[in-house]
């Protein structure tokens, strides 16, 4: 919320989360004591690659942890609840869709090819408002054309098949906010789709946003994406926040070298001839315990207490804030990668016009 | 660029279908295009487009229904001798999209690796062929222990690694890679394209990249043709198409690719790609040449303008 300069009200707060799952008889530590507040009308985007966390950290605010896994301690307050406290299906009912709902990455496997669209929609709105019959038939219109499916009375009696893969995203869309829930999750809700259809579908999200007042969670890997539609962007690695701060911050003037090497690695920074840039290595393996800064040994700037002491969060800014050793007032001044100047050179747009 | 540029592969009219008589559907219509040796040429459009199919009938997967495709002087469409066949399936090799389905899951990597010389080179003793896939997992930065192991132990960039291995086991000369990063992660895609950068200069080999990204097509591809609908829009050198691209459709893909600087990014609205603003009713679109290496499809109507635009952006030439 860049241009508002009332102060933030936090709709949902995670408080030092822990998540772990037990794998093959061994612990994996899937979230290490991640700490913030989401606030009311924002956008917030989660950063990450596979692995990081992302997907897990917003799983538990839905109660969808997978079988093996479980809060190990910490909160997440919602509504005057902790979350964490939730123990039967029937608690997580109130919240889950109702409160907070979700949107999936492949939309081609998160609807019932057996079941229209109408009524995939309409099992959301019976069992969230009791909406039924004509009413809910009105309201299911309503959301489709929200949505931007034209001819709605015609489509809603089609099957998922009779939607191309845009499309069928934004059924899963409507049916996310045909309840009205506050928080929309969405996980990788355009990395299954094309170019063309992503930047509608992220121009929809934006515009649903501010239509119904939505608060917005993206999780990606794609920091080029995130440009777009976010106010605050959270930088993942190894199941921990590393650094987080609003777009403009994390993009103009990021300080982790994590995020530092996710921003070179973009290929729309990239120049025909030089190599592109690669973070070397691989992430931490999450069974054994995490010494350090997580991100050290594969950060060319890593210094001696990265690998021993975890770095606390530095205020860079009222909003932003990073755990990285760089930001101690000790530590040897180092400069951003080069190739970052060019977030700022390049300009709008791939092409120049003429 | 040299003057003398050779072909190594030749796409003539290019005509692919499926389905029969009344269900007949034409995905491919009529696509001309040269790909040079040791160059890596795009070819980018949308899902639907068509840009699979093509790769695909260049390798003889699919069967075509018109046109030809020549490689290095020879048809290789429909019926060729076997010898010629044997040929083409060793030096043609394809890398595909999705390391997690195109690696087969209850053979160990050795056998994945060697599966092409065992159909390609029956002969091949087995200290020979043994040799032949441990230089290619080392060629793609993978220990030659990794050959007693199976896919899953794998994570998906060295997943994309050992694909890459067991195309260059057979020691090809052309690759076809299908969306060879779209399932990869930001930071892995880096790795896998900086490799088969190294290998293409190591070896000569000559790309196709088919790709809906053209953010990533920018800085690899030599040259790029923009399909859409089963037909070539746009043709040119990377430079040129990103300089100044002509064809509306061609500016709808460039402008969607989303870039990192929110100041920019929060305030664009994409350009929409909408066929009905070409009034082909009369003046029928031609595929020409509209500066040197510079083809794109359009009437005699566009073409003017297009060469307006083209004089009013013109640069001087480079030294």
């Amino acid at each position: 919320m860049s241009e508002t300069t009332k102060t933030p009200e936090p709709v949902l707060q995670v408080k030092d989360l822990n998540v772990k799952f037990s794998l093959r008889g061994r612990v994996l530590h899937a979230i290490r004591g991640v700490t913030m507040d989401i606030y009311r009308g924002e956008s917030l985007a989660i950063v990450g690659e596979s692995g990081s966390g992302k997907s897990v950290l917003t799983k538990t605010f839905m109660g969808l942890l997978d079988q093996n896994g479980w809060v190990d301690s910490g909160s997440i307050v919602f509504e005057g609840e902790d979350l964490t406290t939730f123990n039967t299906e029937k608690d997580w009912l109130r919240i889950r869709g109702r409160k907070i709902a979700m949107v999936l990455q492949d939309p081609m496997t998160s609807l019932n090819p057996l079941k229209t669209i109408g009524k995939q929609i309409g099992e959301a709105l019976m069992l969230h408002q009791g909406l039924k019959g004509e009413e809910a038939d009105k309201r299911i219109q309503e959301v489709l054309l929200d949505v931007g499916i034209d001819e709605p009375a015609r489509r809603m009696k089609q099957y998922p098949h009779q939607f191309s893969g845009g499309m069928r995203q934004r059924v899963v869309i409507a049916i996310a906010i045909a309840c009205q829930s506050q928080i929309l999750i969405c996980d990788e809700p355009t990395t299954a789709l094309d170019v063309t259809i992503q930047a509608q579908i992220l121009q929809l999200i934006r515009n649903l946003i501010h239509k119904y007042d939505l608060t917005a969670v993206y999780i990606t890997h794609d920091l080029g994406v995130v440009a777009n539609i976010a106010d605050r962007i959270a930088v993942m690695y190894a199941g921990d926040i590393v650094e987080i701060g609003t777009c403009e911050e994390i993009f103009y003037d990021p300080r982790h070298p994590y995020t530092w090497a996710l921003l070179s690695s973009l290929p729309q920074l990239g120049r025909k001839g030089e190599a592109l840039y690669a973070i070397k290595g691989t992430p931490p393996n999450l069974f054994n315990e995490v010494v350090g800064d997580a991100f050290a040994p594969r950060n060319p700037h890593a210094l001696n207490i990265d690998f021993r002491e975890r770095p606390p969060y530095f205020d860079v800014s009222p909003t932003h804030k990073v755990r990285s050793w760089l930001e101690d007032p000790r530590a040897p001044k180092v400069e951003p990668p080069e190739i970052l100047k060019r977030i700022r050179e390049q300009g709008g747009s791939l092409y120049e016009h003429c | 660029m040299s003057t003398a540029k050779q072909p190594i592969i030749q796409v003539k009219d290019l005509h692919i279908a499926f389905g029969e008589r009344r269900r007949r559907f034409e995905a491919v219509r009529g696509v001309t295009f040269d790909i040079y040796k040791g160059e890596t040429f795009g070819l980018v459009g949308e899902s639907g487009s068509g840009k699979t199919s093509i790769g695909r009938a260049m390798i003889r997967v699919y069967s075509i229904s018109g046109g030809e495709v020549i490689y290095d002087g020879q048809r290789i469409s429909g019926k060729i001798d076997p010898e010629l066949d044997r040929r083409v399936t060793r030096e043609i090799q394809m890398i595909f999209q999705d390391p997690m389905a195109s690696l087969n899951e209850r053979a160990k990597v050795d056998y994945i690796v060697a599966e092409g010389l065992y159909s390609t080179e029956k002969g091949l003793s087995r200290e020979e062929r043994t040799r032949r896939v441990h230089g290619a997992l080392m060629d793609v930065g993978l220990l030659p222990e990794f050959a007693s192991r199976f896919p899953h132990e794998f994570s998906g960039g060295q997943r994309q690694r050992i694909g890459i291995a067991r195309a260059l086991v057979m020691d090809p000369k052309f690759i076809i890679a299908d969306e060879p990063i779209s399932a990869l992660d930001v930071s892995i895609r880096a790795q896998v394209l900086n490799l088969m950068s190294t290998l293409q200069k190591e070896r000569g080999l000559t790309y196709m990249f088919i790709s809906h990204d053209l953010s990533v097509m920018r800085f690899i591809c030599d040259r790029i043709a923009v399909i859409h609908r089963g037909v070539l829009v746009e043709l040119g050198n990377t430079e040129q198409l990103f300089r100044l691209p002509l064809h509306p459709y061609t500016q709808a893909l460039l402008s969607a690719v989303p870039m990192p600087n929110p100041t920019y990014e929060k305030k664009k609205q994409p350009i929409a790609y909408d066929e009905s603003v070409h009034d082909y009713s009369v003046d029928k679109p031609v595929w020409q040449e509209i500066e040197p290496g510079h083809f794109v499809l359009a009437n005699q109507q566009e073409r003017d303008r297009y060469m307006e635009r083209l004089a009013a952006c013109a640069i001087p030439e480079r030294v």
